[in-house]
């Protein structure tokens, strides 16, 4: 290693991470790190390192507002995901899900030698996005809670049980709530093999939340149009939203059960 | 010879003040007075009869009794168990012919004296033996074993954690490291102990704010706590660690899932005969269902702990309010010996 290792290092107790910037200054002769960001929780984790990249993320597990295996999903949704290492005092229930997963994990109180071990092992075989998408989904199942948007540097955070449809616009995929929307920075598809359980394809460009579908009604038809055209009603939001003619048989199929 | 005196010095009697022991004693004679008038009575069909009349009779000696050997119990203490139990016959005996004599003028036939002597002393010799027999059942073999595999579970988070705040600071302020490995000695010393006697409320109070203060190393600014122990006397008796692990769910459930700085509340009152603790704690509606099961660990054992110690005078219960959550803790008021 000529360059140091970028590293995150998110904890809500601050004695903690002042305990991983010590060890990571004990063994800097043998792994030379900087510590580019700190941060309390998963929220300030995304702020803290908003169009930064990191190599490496130090992520304690039980945190207020965003955890660890929030976090993590989030970090590998990155164009550039940094290797995760979680940290633990005591979660039995984790811990084995990440041995399972050979997801790297260190215990707390951490020792320097241990937290070199697995600095050089992250480097060597880099992020296993997969093998931490496995832990995290046998530890909190059903995909991310949140969805993030940045705003004005701002990351906000919107639950993924109050998004009533995701709609792909040219670049961008915007997320309907029963308030407002938000610009996400990920792709239709990605939203549908993490949520396809919970939300339902009704158009090329359209996902809805099944759970917020009320019925179906004729829309206005186009003339010359010899079949006609659907479209979904919705609780909480007058708009209607359109179901393509390829998808109607499913989706009627769906609705029907 | 000898092993039966040594039992009758070490007859264990129950303690006449405590409901507990009411509550048994009155369905022991009232269960007696039924199988009595199942006796007395030839057809099925008068035996409510012959019950109902028995029923407040009996009430009547058993409830003077416990009076009378619920009020003499400071000077019942100092008699040795055998005299005790003397005691305890001739108070029953006693009342009972006093009673008879009492309705013996309402009464077509004059009452029989030595039939209820015989009665009333069998019941006494039973109630004792099966008091007695109960006691032993519980102590001290059994209760100390359920006792010690109560009090000693401290969540392994905590300690580890703390840990790792110790050494996260020793560098920057070793002062403060030092403090904290005190407390968590202190801490642990009282967890290790053999916590079978009651003890003083301010015992409890002092282990509680180590505890804080040892938790207030990680947590920092988020832990807010607010005593109000002003109205309770601190020479209260209390079963050890009932507090503290209250304060460690708090912190747990309350405090650390949450993203802003939070305050535990702790009331601790005296009303009449009655020691209130209460702690509240913030909580959050959104909370993960996984981490409530150890909550429900921590209760259980701690309901469990104040039944050995205090039988039915102890109540504990759980409120949430207005994003509150509450434990309320209700236990009689024993007074403990000047320190």
């Amino acid at each position: 290693m000529t360059t140091a290792l970028r590293v995150l290092i998110v904890d809500d107790e601050a004695p903690a991470r002042m305990r991983l910037r010590n060890l990571l200054d004990d063994i800097a002769d043998s792994m030379p790190t900087v510590v580019v960001a700190e941060a309390g929780d998963g929220v300030e984790a995304l702020e803290a390192i908003n169009g930064m990249e990191v190599d490496v993320a130090l992520v304690d597990i039980r945190m207020p507002r965003m955890d660890g295996i929030e976090l993590a999903r989030h970090l590998a949704g990155l164009a550039k995901p940094p290797a995760v290492i979680f940290a633990t005092a005591y979660d039995q229930y984790a811990v084995k899900a990440f041995e399972l997963s050979a997801v790297d994990y260190l215990l707390k109180p951490v020792k320097a030698a241990r937290l070199a071990e697995a600095l050089s092992k992250a480097v060597r075989s880099p992020a296993a996005v997969a093998a931490v998408a496995k832990a995290a989904e046998a530890i909190e199942p059903g995909g991310r809670r949140q969805l993030r948007c940045m705003e004005r540097g701002k990351v906000l955070l919107v639950a993924v049980a109050d998004v009533l449809y995701f709609k792909a616009e040219l670049k961008y995929v915007t997320a309907r709530t029963r308030e407002r929307e938000f610009l996400l920075e990920e792709s239709l598809a990605q939203m549908e093999s993490e949520f396809g359980s919970r939300f339902m394809r009704i158009h090329r460009n359209c996902l809805v939340a099944r759970a917020a579908i009320s019925g179906y009604e004729r829309e206005h038809e186009a003339a010359g149009e010899a079949e006609p055209r659907w479209a979904l009603i919705l609780k909480g939001v007058a708009e209607r939203l359109p179901v393509s003619r390829r998808l109607w048989p499913q989706v009627k199929a769906a609705l029907s059960q | 010879m000898a092993s039966i005196r040594e039992n009758f010095r070490a007859l264990r009697l129950p303690d006449f003040c405590n409901l507990g022991t009411w509550l048994r004693v009155l369905l022991a004679v009232n269960g007696m007075a039924l199988l009595a008038a199942l006796f007395a009575s030839r057809h099925l069909a008068a035996l409510p009869g012959a019950f109902a009349e028995m029923a407040p009779h009996v009430e009547l000696v058993a409830l003077g009794s416990l009076v009378v050997l619920c009020a003499g119990r400071r000077w019942l203490q100092r008699l040795s168990p055998l005299a005790q139990a003397v005691v305890a016959m001739l108070v029953a005996l006693a009342l009972a012919t006093f009673f008879s004599a009492l309705v013996a003028p309402l009464e077509s036939e004059s009452p029989s004296y030595a039939w209820i002597w015989f009665w009333t002393a069998l019941v006494v010799v039973v109630l004792l033996v099966w008091f007695d027999l109960a006691a032993r059942a519980h102590a001290p073999a059994v209760a100390e074993a359920r006792l010690m595999a109560l009090t000693a579970r401290i969540r392994p988070h905590f300690l580890f954690n703390s840990l790792n705040a110790v050494l996260g600071v020793i560098r920057a302020d070793p002062r403060r490291a030092e403090t904290a490995l005190e407390e968590l000695a202190a801490l642990f010393r009282t967890l290790m102990q053999e916590n079978r006697e009651l003890v003083p409320l301010s015992a409890e109070i002092a282990l509680s704010r180590q505890y804080l203060d040892l938790e207030r190393l990680r947590l920092g600014e988020r832990l807010q706590v607010r005593w109000d122990v002003e109205s309770c006397p601190p020479d209260a008796l209390v079963p050890p660690l009932m507090l503290q692990p209250l304060l460690e769910n708090a912190v747990y459930h309350g405090i650390e899932p949450l993203g802003e700085p939070g305050e535990i509340g702790i009331l601790l009152s005296r009303r009449q005969d009655q020691i209130v603790i209460e702690v509240a704690n913030p909580c959050n509606a959104a909370g993960t269902g996984s981490h409530h099961a150890g909550n429900h660990m921590a209760l259980a054992n701690i309901r469990e702990r104040l039944t050995l110690f205090f039988d039915l005078e102890a109540t504990l219960a759980t409120e949430t309010a207005a994003g509150r959550y509450r434990v309320r803790i209700n236990l009689p008021y024993r007074r403990g010996e000047p320190a």
